[in-house]
């Protein structure tokens, strides 16, 4: 939108100050009723997607020929009845964090990261490599170094389509994707022909040191929820104040909302999103700690059920921000847990009925032309001239 | 082995030629297709169902191809209709794809990893080959010469004229993602029912993907996009080979760089570095008459 029409429309605006202006009370009840209405509607519209997920979900397990209320019974059962289902749930949901706060932190800045899966099998590797390679390493030392290895790999991997976008003009959803396959082709072969575990037949890498391993919690029964869990919500609030707090936070944000007038306003938008994208992969990367410092103690291919796509859906459903990020990550966790008991205890069901609710829910999520349109007509109904779309990043540009 | 290795090369591009083709239509009329994969994945299943069903290949692939129409209506309703972000809808879309497809296949076959096993004789032998290089001198043809191929493109490239025009862009884009729907489908089709005997579990494993690369190397255009899918069945073609094949005692080229080599390529063409690839200009935006 040129910046003309723009400001055309900026008279009537409408907003509390307007409100008040008025002579009229009801029409004032009427635009303060309007102007709580975002508010409600950023609260109230993932918890309906969820529910209109879950039922459509539920619908199609009825097909399937079981009860859906038996099913809900097994996935809530499965993810939060007992220690050990508690603890795996978390220990699902701290990967969705980190990847969640990824797509979220360079949705901010107006990039697609697809590519969190890439970012997170290279930190994943180099957590691995770094453990593989000295193995002799004392405690303290050791997981932060591997740490900052995971860290390091998946911001070069994220800042490689945050140069391609900024200097080379091509689209970092294609580029991202791309990366993901280059990145499992690279790790495999470092699996396989470089740091390949001889006392294992699967393509997985050397394990490693002893003094690597972080501390796991013994309340889970067992299920290997780790210190990355903290360290995921820690992130989630080193994000939140670098978002709302910081000066490049609100450069990011700004090159999100508008490119030409984050450049008109002394920005380099280039710098940000390689930025961004750097910073969205570091965060990805992270999710290394928590298979390998945490869980396996080795890199092994193909350890991701997709956390990366995931990450997108839970950044999605939580609306860009750390906290709703969070919230997210634990539904999602819950569902995959859940859903995991599903291919035990029920006789039509498998796992990848997860899928299928994930990918439902995306899909209410996205549906945002349902709101507007339901909003518009009540405009409509009202006679209340329609209030600007909210900005959200454009997929081309 | 050198006909050997065109033989091969030529059937294994055949999926990607279906589906890069589809993925033309969806993207030249302006709509983002992430979700080939997905269409792929379901038409590859619909084409063992329908052809373990009807001992048929070409009614099993007619399966196949509704499936994927199915699927791109879904897709289209979203990103269409409520005007969902087509990158979060096709996401979504493919996750749909691999979930349903092993439930699906669970409620029908009660096993999840994949279908039965299609008789040899009810599979295809060489038709899908044929068909898809026909295909191709057909699109190019029909974008070039006909009053529709030319309302695909100005879709995609210019919607407020073609709008002015008297045409509906929506119109347009709703036929355009659906036969892009039913290419992927066929392209799955030919991936069960040509290349190997059955569905099985994600046997797409990508090609949707690689396909969207082939499109975007082959610079949204029917005949280039043909040349980068044989590039990269090319590429597939000597993996097979190579795995544990041994020069001199040793393993000339470990196959995970030839793996990764075509999605290098498209990185380093989409950046410009060798010749440039331009998206068709209104690629992702909604289309609404205000």
């Amino acid at each position: 939108m040129a910046f003309g029409e723009d400001a055309l429309d900026w008279g009537p605006a409408f907003d509390e100050d307007a409100s008040a202006r008025r002579p009229y009370l009801e029409l004032a009840i009427g635009y303060r009723l309007l102007a709580i209405f975002p508010a409600v509607r950023r609260i109230l519209q993932p918890i309906l997607a969820v529910a209109a997920g879950l039922g459509l979900g539920l619908a199609a397990t009825a097909i399937a020929g079981e009860n859906p209320w038996h099913v809900l019974v097994i996935l809530a059962r499965g993810a939060f009845g007992s220690g050990y289902g508690l603890g795996m749930t978390l220990f699902y949901s701290t990967p969705l964090i980190f990847t969640g706060l990824s797509v979220a932190v360079a949705f901010q800045a107006g990039l697609f990261n697809i590519g969190a899966e890439g970012q997170l099998t290279l930190g994943a590797l180099a957590a691995a490599a770094v453990g593989a390679v000295w193995p002799g390493l004392p405690w303290p030392l050791a997981p932060v170094l591997a740490g900052v290895a995971a860290l390091a790999a998946g911001m070069l991997w994220g800042a490689i389509p945050g140069w391609l976008r900024a200097r080379r003009g091509s689209h970092e959803v294609i580029n991202t994707i791309m990366l993901n396959f280059i990145a499992a082709g690279l790790a495999s072969y470092v699996a396989l022909y470089v740091l390949s575990n001889p006392d294992s037949q699967n393509p997985e890498t050397r394990p490693i040191g002893a003094g690597y391993c972080i501390s796991q919690y013994a309340v889970f029964g067992g299920a290997p929820v780790s210190a990355a869990l903290p360290l995921a919500l820690l992130a989630a609030v080193a994000v939140w104040l670098l978002m709302s707090r910081t000066v490049l936070g609100f450069e990011m944000r700004a090159v999100g909302q508008s490119e030409a007038a984050a450049r008109a306003a002394g920005i380099d938008p280039g710098r940000i999103q390689i930025l961004a994208l750097a910073l969205a992969g570091g965060l990805a990367g992270l999710v290394g700690v928590g298979e390998v410092l945490g869980n396996a103690q080795k890199f092994k291919v193909g350890f991701s059920p997709e956390y990366g796509f995931m990450g997108i859906a839970v950044a999605l459903l939580g609306r860009n921000q750390p906290a709703g990020v969070v919230a997210a990550a634990m539904l999602f966790g819950a569902l995959h847990k859940g859903a995991a008991d599903l291919d035990m205890e029920t006789e039509h069901l498998t796992r990848e009925v997860s899928m299928i609710f994930q990918a439902l829910i995306i899909l209410s999520v996205s549906a945002e032309g349902v709101w507007n349109w339901m909003s518009a007509r009540r405009r409509a109904v009202k006679g209340v001239k329609p209030v600007g779309a909210p900005l959200e990043p454009g997929v081309a540009s | 082995m050198i006909r050997d290795l065109l033989g091969s090369t030529l059937r294994v591009s055949t999926p990607l030629i279906f589906a890069a083709l589809g993925g033309m239509f969806s993207e030249r009329s302006g709509v983002i297709n992430i979700a080939l994969e997905g269409m792929m994945l379901v038409g590859a299943f619909g084409a063992a169902v329908g052809t373990l069903a009807t001992q048929s290949p070409w009614l099993g692939s007619a399966w196949g191809m509704g499936a994927g129409v199915l699927l791109a209506l879904l897709y289209g309703v979203f990103v269409i209709r409520l005007r969902a972000n087509q990158i979060v809808a096709g996401t979504a879309i493919n996750m749909l794809a691999l979930g349903l497809t092993p439930f699906l296949c669970k409620i029908r076959y009660d096993v999840t990893g994949q279908t039965p096993a299609i008789p040899i004789g009810d599979r295809f032998q060489s038709a899908p080959l044929y068909l898809s290089w026909a295909l191709v001198a057909i699109c190019w043809l029909w974008m070039k010469y006909t009053r529709q191929g030319l309302w695909l493109r100005f879709a995609g490239e210019h919607p407020e004229a073609l709008d002015a025009a008297g045409v509906r862009v929506n119109r347009v884009r709703w036929a355009a993602v659906a036969v892009s729907g039913a290419l992927a489908g066929m392209g799955g089709a030919s991936l069960s029912v040509f290349l190997s005997s059955s569905w099985a579990r994600n046997m797409t494993a990508g090609r949707g993907f690689i396909a969207l690369a082939a499109l975007i190397f082959g610079k949204w255009r029917p005949v280039p996009t043909a040349m980068a899918c044989l590039l990269f069945g090319f590429a597939d073609a000597v993996e097979t080979r190579l795995e544990g094949a041994k020069l001199w005692g040793r393993e000339p080229i470990p196959v995970q760089f030839i793996q990764i080599l075509p999605y290098l390529v498209t990185i380093l063409v989409l950046a410009g570095f060798v010749g440039r690839s331009r998206a068709p200009k209104a690629l992702g935006t909604v289309f609404s008459r205000a």
